[in-house]
């Protein structure tokens, strides 16, 4: 019970008391916001639900013809898995100069495909094949000479929603709306004629489950 | 599936034969607590267990019960065991790591063979409990009248044969009548008496009872996976919220030292 | 027009406040309103029931992203948001364990009124929108309870929504027009999902709205039923009120530390309670040709259950149990004591409250038992406790030896 002739130094300790429990009792208050609001934020992440529809996805390659491409769905993106003739994935680096990004320093791919074939193989390319401009499905015009794309095309896709290009490495050609190369999945061959995309060997890839 | 009902009915048959040539029954088990009390006393904290449980689930209970909400990689997650062995010993033909447990045995087979579909048990150890289910699994007991030859103490008229009894043997239960006398009016019910095991199985008292005590813990967990993480989280919850509370009320005290 | 005027303040916080009155609006409601300072622990419900109702938002909101209404999916959903949405067994139980703690919370918010007449006069529309709020709240909880779409949440439904075909004439088409179909199923409980998620919700923040401000209006009452405006000092302000800023504030946050305590006892160790706050029957799907048994509503409202039970008409036990709610909103007008508070009154209001107190606790855990004759002539005796409170008031208020009221509140340091 305090004293009716509250002195004034009291009144002084008093209030730096004050200071002191209202600022820790608020202190402690926002810890408790973010510890209580952490499970309504993680609850947005994709679900084990998402995540196990998400697993990698097994592609049998024996059947995939030279210059034929199958597009298996990998975490709800289009997956374009093509085989290439030896030939013209030599070619590759003729046309670097008419690229943006050649070496693809600035697109994203895993460091397996941090080359001039964006891929783990030669024969096998594995692109996302979504254009990188604003996200169509590039069509495939895989013959050299193409008439519609002139007769110095090396092969490659043509995106028909704002015209990018990009070669049989998913790189984009200089004059696209696009700017950085087609992203480039993680993935892995178990055996030869096996592919799977989405596991390759890193937990970066896995996710969970 | 038909393999299993066969070998249960032969089994049953066997233990029918063998009870009526003059065998002497086993010494009847003095029944030190009645049945309805018997419990579970599992934990669900006890990872070991939880990997028993899981391979008997798969071992006898999979055949007919589906579990339509728990994946087999959740389940591998939880309760620690590499995916490998997941591929290898658990999961059954055909299924993928992150696929849900589903029964072997078809809807309308089970409706045809057994009279209803075998119920999906992600959740029965929330509806039932898992002593009910404890009890329900050790009170099988010899009935030649029934067409699966076993009736149950927990669940009269079960249709669920009983498919442990090469574990746990097989017993007849033997009754005495009891007069109750409610508001003046007295009947006559049967109460069990003891058990008398007709067949060994291949499992003693004890251990049969740990492998039950196992299976439910696993039912436990099916449950509700997050059981364990909601008990460990609350701890520090709670002692957070009494630390704010008593600075709290420290601010408050300060503050009304004001009032007069 | 005071030099402190945040309209005349430099930069933001002056512009902010000559467009919306944020200052005023804080000074007016938190530093200038003077609250009784003789409030007890009976006056922190009224503050936690808000921040239930809160809770209950922000949870059922984000419920809501992962709940998929329907007949073949709302129980798979629950399942999916328990064991796959990421912390989805929080938010499932901040909101089942919330649900039983706003009636928790409420019961003792309206038996404090009960206790210092907080519902007579000048308080009277204050109370009748906390009675329409306890209205509401009890549709919202039905409601919410049938979503999960479990066995109990089925019967549930099918039993309250019957209760609606003992209207005369009407009755039976009602019923059909309530459910949407010949019993209840998918078009019940996706209508069910709308009220429950939006109608009632804006209802409900209406009322509080509305309760709010009634009580800023009147101001509050106090364990001693003193009216603190009627003794002012020399600078106009109550002589046993105190500014609701800092120090009601500063309480009211001890009670919210002291509650989220036992809250998250109840939500990370006994999130089913027993039994009573998640029935073991709702872990199954709705079965229309299985009743649970035994079968009863939630615990909160068990009470008048056990009245709508102890009736052996049905008609007549419908009406006992609308009776039996209704009969709150009269008690203003049943109360003829001139007295407010416990404090004050005599033995014949003690003993009638505490007759109701005791009946309703009683008829509260007959109506979670199953029936049987012993249960139902028990229900019976303390129906009499409970109606007698109310129809009686009239007269033991008037009769009642009251006890001299002082003109100044009783207050312990």
């Amino acid at each position: 019970m305090t004293d009716a002739g509250a002195s004034a130094d009291q009144e002084v300790v008093d209030a730096d008391r004050r200071k002191f429990l209202t600022a820790a009792t608020s202190a402690t208050a926002a810890v408790g916001v973010v510890f209580a609001a952490s499970p309504f934020i993680a609850s947005w992440q994709p679900s084990e639900r998402a995540r196990a529809l998400g697993a990698p996805v097994t592609v049998d390659l024996s059947k995939l013809e030279l210059g034929q491409m199958i597009m298996p769905v990998w975490r709800r993106q289009p997956i374009y898995v093509f085989r290439r003739p030896p030939e013209l994935v030599a070619q590759l680096a003729a046309h670097d100069a008419r690229l943006k990004d050649p070496k693809s320093a600035d697109s994203d791919q895993p460091a397996y495909a941090t080359n001039e074939r964006r891929s783990r193989r030669d024969d096998i390319a594995v692109l996302i094949g979504t254009c990188t401009h604003l996200g169509c499905l590039p069509k495939q015009h895989f013959e050299p000479g193409d008439a519609l794309l002139g007769t110095d095309w090396p092969g490659g896709f043509l995106c028909p929603c704002h015209g990018s290009r990009f070669d049989l490495a998913g790189r984009v050609f200089n004059g696209s709306p696009a700017s950085v190369n087609l992203r480039v999945p993680p993935y892995s061959f178990p055996s030869e004629n096996v592919l799977i995309i989405g596991d390759d060997g890193t937990s970066a890839a896995q996710g969970a489950a | 599936m038909n393999k299993l009902a066969f070998v249960a009915v032969a089994l049953l048959g066997a233990g029918g034969a063998q009870s009526v040539v003059a065998q002497e029954p086993a010494a009847p088990a003095a029944e030190a607590v009645p049945w309805p009390q018997w419990q579970a006393e599992n934990e669900v904290s006890n990872v070991a267990s939880l990997q028993r449980g899981f391979r008997n689930f798969m071992s006898y209970c999979a055949g007919c019960h589906s579990m339509k909400y728990v994946r087999y990689s959740r389940v591998a997650t939880d309760l620690k065991i590499p995916t490998a062995m997941l591929k290898a010993d658990l999961l059954p033909d055909g299924a993928a790591p992150a696929d849900y447990i589903h029964a072997s045995l078809q809807a309308q087979d089970g409706v045809a063979w057994f009279g209803k579909e075998p119920p999906d048990l992600s959740l029965i150890a929330r509806s039932r409990g898992v002593d009910r289910i404890y009890r329900f699994l050790k009170t099988f007991y010899l009935d030649p009248t029934r067409p699966t030859r076993t009736n149950n103490l927990v669940l009269d008229a079960a249709a669920m044969p009983a498919v442990l009894s090469d574990l746990e043997g097989v017993k007849a239960a033997v009754f005495r009548n009891v007069d109750v006398t409610v508001a003046g009016k007295t009947t006559t019910t049967k109460e069990l008496d003891h058990f008398v095991t007709v067949v060994p199985g291949r499992m003693s008292g004890p251990e049969f009872d740990a492998f039950l005590r196992d299976t439910v813990n696993f039912l436990d967990y099916a449950g509700e996976p997050a059981q364990v993480d909601r008990r460990s989280i609350g701890v520090w919850v709670v002692l957070f919220l009494l630390v704010f509370t008593w600075l709290a009320w420290l601010l408050k005290k300060e503050y009304w030292k004001d009032v007069h | 027009m005071a030099s402190n005027d945040a309209e005349y303040s430099p930069g933001f916080w002056g512009w902010l406040n000559r467009r919306l009155p944020v200052e005023k609006f804080v000074r007016e409601q938190l530093l200038e309103y003077y609250a009784p300072k003789n409030f007890n622990i009976w006056y922190f419900f009224g503050s936690l029931a808000l921040l239930v109702l809160v809770m209950q938002l922000l949870s059922g909101i984000f419920l809501t992203m992962f709940y998929k209404v329907g007949e073949t999916t709302s129980f798979d959903s629950v399942e999916f948001i328990m064991r796959e949405v990421n912390y989805g067994w929080l938010l499932r139980y901040l909101h089942s364990v919330g649900a039983s703690a706003f009636f928790v919370v409420i019961y003792l918010h309206m038996y404090r009124a009960l206790l210092y007449g907080s519902y007579k006069a000048p308080r009277e529309l204050l109370w009748l929108f906390g009675m329409f709020i306890y209205l509401a709240l009890m549709a919202e909880a039905f409601m919410g309870y049938v979503l999960p779409w479990g066995n109990m949440s089925y019967w549930a439904a099918q039993v309250i929504i019957n209760l609606f075909s003992t209207i005369p004439a009407i009755g039976p088409g009602l019923v059909e027009w309530i459910r949407g179909d010949y019993g209840v199923a998918d078009a019940t409980l996706n209508r069910f999902f709308s009220l429950h998620v939006v109608a009632i919700p804006l209802v409900l923040l209406l009322l509080v709205v509305l309760h709010l401000v009634a009580l800023r209006q009147v101001g509050s009452n106090n364990p001693d039923g003193i009216e603190i405006k009627e003794h002012r000092g020399p600078d106009g302000k109550p002589l046993d009120g105190i500014p609701f800023h800092p120090y009601y504030t500063v309480k009211d946050i001890v009670g919210i530390g002291l509650f989220l305590t036992l809250f998250a006892v109840v939500v990370f160790f006994v999130p089913t309670f027993g039994n009573l706050f998640l029935e073991e029957a709702n872990f199954e799907p709705a079965n229309p040709l299985s009743t649970p048994e035994p079968i009863a509503p939630a615990w909160y409202f068990t009470p008048f259950y056990a009245i709508l039970r102890a009736v052996p008409n049905q008609r007549l036990g419908a009406l006992l149990l609308l009776i039996a709610v209704l009969a709150f909103f009269f008690l203003p007008w049943l109360d003829r004591s001139p007295v407010k508070s416990i404090r004050y009154r005599g033995w014949w209001f003690r003993g009638f409250l505490a007759a109701f107190t005791i009946s309703f606790g009683a008829l509260m855990w007959l109506g979670l038992k199953p029936v049987s004759p012993a249960y139902v002539n028990a229900a019976r005796i303390f129906s009499v406790g409970y109606f007698a409170f109310f129809l009686l008031m009239p007269w033991y208020s008037r009769w009642d030896r009251v006890k001299p009221v002082p003109a100044r509140v009783r207050f312990h340091e």
